[in-house]
């Protein structure tokens, strides 16, 4: 008779993690959510350029052969009126910032204001010299407002989504036993490694997929220089996220070990989401606290969010983000260690909710 | 031929394991007797490595069985799992991938074995849909997956109906007939005793008999005969070295001293009457089971 020689830790990994991807791929929710969560990103950067664009154009009206003149600029809404005085009373009813007619002096044009002289029309009339900052100011803080609450919000809920499906895939191979199969057929290590590795798979999907979709946004709506400038943080906050990732995969099959069924999962996971909540907090309170975001950005939790936020607000120097990595995958393979021992000594424990002191103990 | 070796278990304070010692020849079908708490899945779990002897040695073919031998085990937990939301035919082939098959060799053995157990059309249904019993086989085929060098099955007829009984026992009488050792737990002792060859039976976590069923028959029965004739046996009564237990018309049983005094009570039946009947009464297995437990 044939005997089969069962695979080794890798492929025995991988067929797990393969298991793991493909029960989720044909989840309906999980695309469905996955899908709005996409639309989501792509529909605030459009109302972002809608909303910028209205803005930016100023309304005045023109007056013969300024018409030509204003529209060529390509930066105004431009009204057409028939005479100086209607062009005036355009800009005394508010319809209009300013009014731009012909005249005789050197530039051929007149501007006409209503009680102070319209800065921002005149300076888009003119000729401008080159200009060269050097200490630039911060960014708009309206911007990093947004920017910080979407690395956090990203951060919390792809690590609730896919730690939750990791302690919940947990659970139900305790629940329905099979657990006991899988142990008497692979490594328990080779089960933890392709549960941690199929959900990481997942979320680093998704996670590169929405920051894709918000780089093609971002692109597609002409705001190219918000890419510039959010760009590289984006790229650090995939790099840490998969790392940091891994390491709450870690914590949350461990969790789920602990208990025996789906009803009694709160108990081990609230601690994990609770620890999950803090930097969401920290970083819509303190966003422009340098001091606060700096701690944040060690924090192996709160890293994450803390250290790409710090990039895009020039904060952190070259070689921070490195130094942050590095103590971030030394707690990973920590929290690994730890899990991992957890999780071997849980699964075969049935009923209450088997207590952390016990679990590592055995 | 898996042996067990003074396999001794505790948790906590309570022992629940004490020397075990048995074998499981192979190509035979080895049934596993005991009540609730007897020990049977412990013993089972530590066949399988599941679960680590606090002393004690499994050997398969008289060298301790390794961590790689032990994946190619089959094993069908007391606890019947399977993912609810996976197609039957999709996870006993991930399992059969599990235990180191191509695609092409798992898909090829579980769609044959669904097919025997009769579950050819429901291959692609989820488990969750399945009856309870539909379940267990799919639960058998999931052990039997890989063609595994032993077969340890906790309680595989629970739930069954006897139609259900009868498949899945010459799926495994086949299994067996391929020369490996299978142990399969039971309390339902009339099935155990038509379908095992060698019994072992646990009580309070030890070794309270085992060897073949034949043998444990004859080693527990008792000089007791059945008696039945045309016309009338009184005189039984009176024959020296005989205790009537049970007298009715031309119907007897009753226990002899010795082969010699049967032989004398049948020529005297013979000669006084006809004989309709007369046997030796051969012990069943709830009578065996409840004599050795005490």
């Amino acid at each position: 008779m044939t005997r089969y020689t069962t695979p080794t830790l890798l492929p025995a990994t991988w067929l797990v993690a393969e298991r793991e991807i493909r029960m989720r791929l044909r989840s309906k929710s999980f695309l469905v959510s996955t899908g709005i969560l996409l639309l989501l990103v792509v529909g605030s950067i459009v109302a972002m350029s809608i909303f910028g664009a209205n803005q930016s154009l100023p309304k005045i009206a023109a007056v013969g052969s300024a018409v030509t003149a204003v529209e060529a600029t390509e930066a105004f809404d431009v009204t057409e009126a028939a005479t100086v005085e209607e062009a005036e009373a355009l800009v005394r009813d508010e319809s209009v910032e300013a009014a731009v007619v012909p005249s005789e002096g050197a530039v051929g044009l007149t501007v006409i204001g209503l009680d102070e002289e319209p800065r921002s029309v005149v300076s888009l009339l003119s000729v401008a010299p080159q200009v060269e900052i050097l200490e630039p100011s911060d960014q708009n803080p309206g911007i990093v407002y947004l920017v910080a609450i979407a690395f956090g919000a990203l951060f919390l809920s792809s690590a609730l989504t896919f730690g939750m499906m990791i302690a919940q895939s947990v659970v139900e191979e305790k629940q329905t036993r099979i657990v006991e199969i899988l142990m008497a057929t692979i490594p328990v290590r080779a089960l933890l490694a392709g549960k941690i590795v199929g959900s990481s798979i997942l979320a680093f999907g998704q996670i590169v997929l929405i920051a894709l979709f918000a780089g093609i946004g971002l692109l597609a709506t002409g705001q190219n220089i918000l890419l510039g400038e959010i760009g590289p943080s984006i790229v650090w906050f995939i790099v840490f996220f998969a790392a940091g990732f891994v390491m709450l995969a870690a914590m949350f099959a461990a969790a789920g070990a602990l208990v025996s069924r789906q009803e009694d999962m709160n108990v081990t996971i609230t601690p994990i989401t609770t620890l999950l909540m803090v930097p969401y907090f920290l970083v819509i309170f303190f966003y422009d606290n340098p001091l606060v975001l700096a701690i944040m950005s060690y924090v192996p939790f709160s890293a994450p969010v803390g250290m790409p936020l710090r990039v895009f607000l020039g904060l952190a120097e070259w070689w921070e983000p490195l130094l942050s990595l590095v103590i971030l995958l030394a707690s990973t393979v920590a929290i690994i260690l730890v899990g991992s021992r957890i999780y071997e000594n849980g699964l075969l424990r049935m009923g209450a909710p088997v207590k952390l002191k016990d679990a590592l103990k055995a | 031929m898996l042996e067990l070796h003074s396999i001794n278990r505790s948790f906590g304070a309570r022992r629940v394991l004490r020397d075990v010692s048995f074998t499981v020849a192979g190509g035979r079908m080895t049934g596993f007797v005991g009540g609730n708490g007897a020990g049977k899945t412990t013993t089972m779990r530590v066949i399988l490595g599941v679960l680590a002897a606090d002393s004690g040695s499994v050997t398969l073919d008289g060298a301790p069985v390794t961590a790689e031998q032990r994946t190619r085990f089959g094993y069908m937990p007391e606890e019947r799992g399977l993912y609810p939301k996976m197609k039957i035919a999709e996870q006993i082939i991930y399992l059969g991938r599990l235990h180191g098959m191509s695609q092409t060799q798992a898909k090829h053995n579980t769609e044959n074995l669904l097919e025997r157990l009769g579950l050819g059309e429901r291959m692609d249904d989820t488990v969750e849909t399945l009856s309870l019993g539909n379940q267990q086989r799919a639960q058998i085929a999931a052990a039997l997956v890989h063609d595994p060098e032993v077969l340890v099955l906790d309680e595989p007829f629970s739930g069954l109906d006897p139609i259900a009984v009868e498949v899945v026992l010459n799926v495994l009488k086949d299994f067996a007939a391929t020369g490996a050792p299978v142990i399969f737990s039971s309390h339902q002792l009339d099935i155990v005793e038509r379908l095992c060859d060698d019994l072992v039976v646990i009580a309070d976590g030890e070794i309270r008999a085992s060897g073949s069923r034949e043998g444990l028959r004859a080693q527990h029965s008792l000089p007791r005969f059945e008696l039945q004739v045309g016309g009338d046996v009184g005189w039984l009564r009176d024959e020296p070295g005989v205790t009537v237990l049970d007298f009715v018309g031309g119907y007897a049983l009753f226990d002899v001293d010795s082969e010699a005094t049967a032989q004398r009570v049948l020529q005297r039946a013979i000669a006084t009457s006809t004989v309709e009947r007369f046997a030796p009464q051969v012990p069943s297995l709830s009578q065996i089971f409840k004599e050795v437990i005490q």
